[in-house]
């Protein structure tokens, strides 16, 4: 299976790059795919290509686990996974053909599925990593329970490559579920955060839940007699499930839309609250998506009273990216990264500015 | 290598002056229960590695978050180490005192704060015991998902600090798979909220890297988990084979048909027979190993999965089949499971739990090791293990009376967790490192990665005031514990000065 994929140990001249940089004192950008256009660009900094770093390590369905290096496709591991009946649970976007296993677990993004079957950092088992001392190391491993040391491999999920250079992930995997049906109800927001809140107490066996102002788009996944049972208990319209991709890759007509777009993430509990714009509700309305020309400072105003907060999936200058933090846990956020990042050349104001 | 606090190798801890630390804790948090006397002290000497023993400096049992802020600021003004202790049921020596240091127990932050059924969640106080949690949310149809086999006693504050397990694992995941969030205490006193009531939160994942921390880098005052809907239908197959290699197929064949149990138990003959002279849970004494598979969900996908999974272990070669019938039954064959550690001490004097965990693939090769290694100790091995994610508890049976037999057992668990670690596994999947597997650190981790343990901790404690000693090793430590190893003429970490 991992024949089909072009294995290439490239991690020799990461290392020597990382090393390099440190002798000079020059900071570097980790660069995988270079899908996620929302992130702000650094044309200054070198680049540190980590996409000729391919290849599936290890790879056994039974264990449910796969080893992967950090440059290899997503696109290539979906079908390697799809190929065995298993998928990555957590749905990851990737916003492009070229997307990298690095990428998704560097930005730490899950899709629709994510309020039921867990984030990205959920499933990742363990990392390899080039730090900011120029070694090369290894967290965690290929087994499912590990509580050796410091859970180092998922902090760096969603860690923005701050922490160091990701060169392999070891990644938790599950079977692709034998049945599944994507329902279309019309109703409005209010009631169809009601509605998904009940369904999902009586365990139905939800696996996705967007309102896209007008309509209610549901998923069940499981075994065939859960999601034919709850499939007549909810009634509706049957429809393909590509609309999932859609929503996951932000392509539905929604996104299409001049103004800046906004990821607030709130309490699942949330009610519907009115934001200064157009929203579209993911994960049963613990994501929501807003379209907005609102000043920033507002939005995240709002998205901090709901208990949440708020990304701007939008580069503009003058607008940081990620959600401020409070004083307390940015100072430790600067202590972490001057500890493992002493030389601060790891994507450099990428996450945070850094003093 | 003897796991008792030593300064030479552990670091050394400042003396400080227990009249005075006293007397300023009674005037700067009045209110606050302090033991000091010797008899009042005793009962805290040890956690569930009850083998080592400590008497703390002095014990704190806060009853509000802003003594806990209080008493680290007292802490950290006088550099005095400070242990947490939940419930005090880690078998791992976690919450095993220090001479020099305050042991910090957390036992009277005990209140169910708010269950909320609409948001599928529940705060509590660190106290709050693991069970406590599914009882409160009982009524609304939930329950809290981790179910550590102490769930009855541990509590939450200390499943947090160990990234606590239990039999479902595989399906529902550990600890960290199951927090929004959780309040902690730095070693300055400061209040930080890590995680949020949101599915995410910006920043670093610092709930992930908390969780199973072991103390070492806050302490835990207040808890949000996840609850989650029950299963509306639940059935338990147990499976007898003639042979441990056969049972150990079956695991893999089962995943591979696409199951995912809820539970997934293998017990060999050893631990079989000692559960069932116990428990009477209807074992088969004969059988070389059985296998308990537990599936659960909507009453249709469990019965197909029911079918599915007779059909696979029929074609593994299972001897029997049987489908627990009701209710009864199926606690029956859980309680011999759940009782298998006392069971295995009515064989022996004592025992010892082991916590590696493996690639499933690997386990008739580390059965047959551990076998091997067995016999060349002189001791008895009963093995008990979550077979769905590879979390292997080999028992090992001895009579620490006897002179050396426990000396014995315990270079006999070293040498079982090496070969996990050889294999591809861990030495610990759920038990947490503590005290006892300290050393073992050291056969996972090379030396840089051990230093970069040491920077995140440094990042939270740059003392090295919580719970020193424990989870991660220094690095004298690993240099005395691999001179003790020495492969081929080479001395691990040449550069470190010998003692």
């Amino acid at each position: 299976m991992s024949s089909e994929i072009a294995a290439n140990d490239h991690s020799a001249v990461l290392l020597e790059q990382v090393e390099m940089a440190l002798a000079q004192h020059r900071p570097l950008r980790i660069k995988g795919g270079g899908s996620k256009t929302f992130l702000p660009q650094d044309e200054q900094s070198l680049s540190l290509d980590i996409a000729p770093h391919t290849g599936i390590v290890n790879y056994d369905p039974s264990e449910l686990v796969v080893s992967v290096r950090a440059g290899t496709r997503m696109t290539d591991l979906i079908s390697v996974l799809e190929a065995s009946n298993q998928m990555l649970p957590f749905e990851p976007p990737l916003f492009g053909p070229t997307a990298t296993v690095g990428g998704m677990i560097a930005t730490g993004l899950s899709g629709p599925r994510r309020p039921w079957a867990g984030s990205a950092r959920d499933y990742v088992l363990g990392a390899r990593v080039i730090t900011g001392l120029g070694k090369h190391l290894r967290f965690g491993g290929e087994v499912m329970k590990n509580v050796a040391g410091y859970d180092a491999s998922r902090l760096m999920a969603g860690s923005y490559g701050c922490l160091g250079a990701l060169t392999e992930v070891s990644l938790k995997v599950l079977p692709i579920p034998r049945s599944q049906v994507t329902l279309k109800l019309e109703m409005d927001a209010h009631l169809a955060l009601k509605s998904v809140r009940d369904w999902q107490r009586q365990g139905l066996p939800l696996s996705g839940a967007c309102h896209d102002g007008a309509t209610l788009f549901i998923r069940l996944e499981g075994g065939t007699a859960s999601v034919q049972q709850a499939s007549q208990q909810l009634g509706g319209e049957e429809v393909d499930s590509s609309f999932w991709t859609a929503l996951r890759e932000l392509q539905l007509p929604f996104f299409n839309d001049q103004r800046p777009l906004w990821r607030l993430s709130v309490p699942p509990n949330t009610p519907w609250v009115d934001l200064p714009g157009d929203v579209l509700l993911d994960w049963g309305g613990a994501q929501r998506w807003l379209k907005s020309a609102t000043h920033a400072a507002e939005i995240r105003t709002q998205a901090k009273h709901l208990g949440g907060s708020a990304t701007c999936y939008t580069p503009k200058p003058g607008i940081e990216t990620f959600h401020p933090l409070p004083e307390g846990l940015m100072r430790l956020h600067q202590r972490i990264k001057t500890q493992l990042d002493p030389q601060h050349i790891f994507n450099p104001g990428l996450l945070y500015a850094t003093p | 290598m003897n796991i008792q606090y030593d300064e030479r190798v552990d670091g050394r801890i400042a003396a400080v002056d227990k009249t005075i630390l006293l007397n300023q804790i009674a005037t700067t948090v009045p209110g606050m229960q302090v033991l000091h006397q010797l008899e009042d002290l005793k009962p805290y000497e040890c956690d569930g590695l009850s083998a080592y023993r400590t008497v703390p400096l002095l014990v704190a049992l806060p009853d509000r978050i802003e003594q806990v802020q209080a008493l680290m600021r007292i802490a950290s003004e006088h550099k005095v180490p400070v242990v947490a202790r939940g419930a005090g049921t880690g078998l791992s020596g976690g919450a095993m005192p220090l001479e020099k240091g305050i042991l910090l127990v957390m036992a009277k932050f005990n209140k169910i704060l708010e269950v909320n059924p609409e948001g599928g969640f529940a705060k509590v106080q660190p106290g709050v015991r693991n069970l406590a949690i599914s009882q409160a949310a009982a009524p609304y149809g939930l329950y809290y998902a981790p179910d550590p086999s102490s769930q009855i006693a541990c509590s939450i504050g200390g499943n947090v600090a160990e990234n606590a397990g239990g039999v479902h694992c595989l399906k529902y995941g550990l600890t960290v798979h199951n927090l929004l969030k959780v309040d902690i205490i730095t070693v300055d006193g400061e209040f930080l909220t890590l995680g949020s009531d949101a599915l995410d939160s910006p920043g670093l994942d610092l709930l992930a890297l908390f969780t199973g921390s072991e103390g070492m880098l806050g302490i835990v005052v207040e808890v949000t988990v996840k609850l989650l809907p029950k299963p509306s239908c639940t059935k338990v197959l147990l499976a007898s084979f003639d042979d441990v290699g056969k049972a150990g197929a079956a695991v893999a064949d089962i995943i591979a048909a696409g199951v995912i149990p809820a539970g997934l138990e293998m017990m060999d003959n050893l631990a079989i027979r000692a559960a069932e002279d116990f428990i009477h849970a209807g074992y088969p004494r004969e059988a070389a190993a059985i296998l308990l598979c537990e599936l659960d969900g909507a009453e249709g996908d469990v019965d197909d999965d029911c079918a599915r999974v007779s059909a696979v272990l029929e074609q593994a070669g299972a001897t029997a089949i049987r489908l627990a019938q009701d209710d009864a039954e199926r606690q029956r064959f859980w309680a011999g499971r759940k009782n298998a550690f006392p069971a295995v001490g009515r064989l022996s004097p004592d025992y010892y739990c082991m916590d590696g965990t493996i690639p499933k693939r690997e386990l008739a090769y580390v059965l047959e090791g551990i076998a091997d290694l067995a016999e060349k100790h002189g001791l008895r091995v009963a093995n008990v293990f979550h077979a769905g994610d590879g979390n292997m508890h080999p028992l090992i049976l001895f009579d620490a009376n006897i002179p050396d037999e426990m000396e014995r057992a315990e270079a006999l668990g070293g040498k079982i967790l090496e070969l996990c670690v050889a294999v591809g596994g861990s030495i610990t999947g759920e038990h947490g490192v503590g005290r006892e597997k300290i050393n073992q650190m050291c056969a996972q981790f090379n030396n840089d990665e051990i230093l970069f343990f040491h920077s995140l901790k440094h990042a939270f404690d740059s003392e090295h005031l919580l719970n020193p000693g424990k989870n991660i090793p220094t690095l004298q430590r690993c240099a005395e514990f691999g001179a003790m190893h020495v492969h081929h003429g080479h001395l691990p970490f040449p550069e470190l000065e010998r003692f």
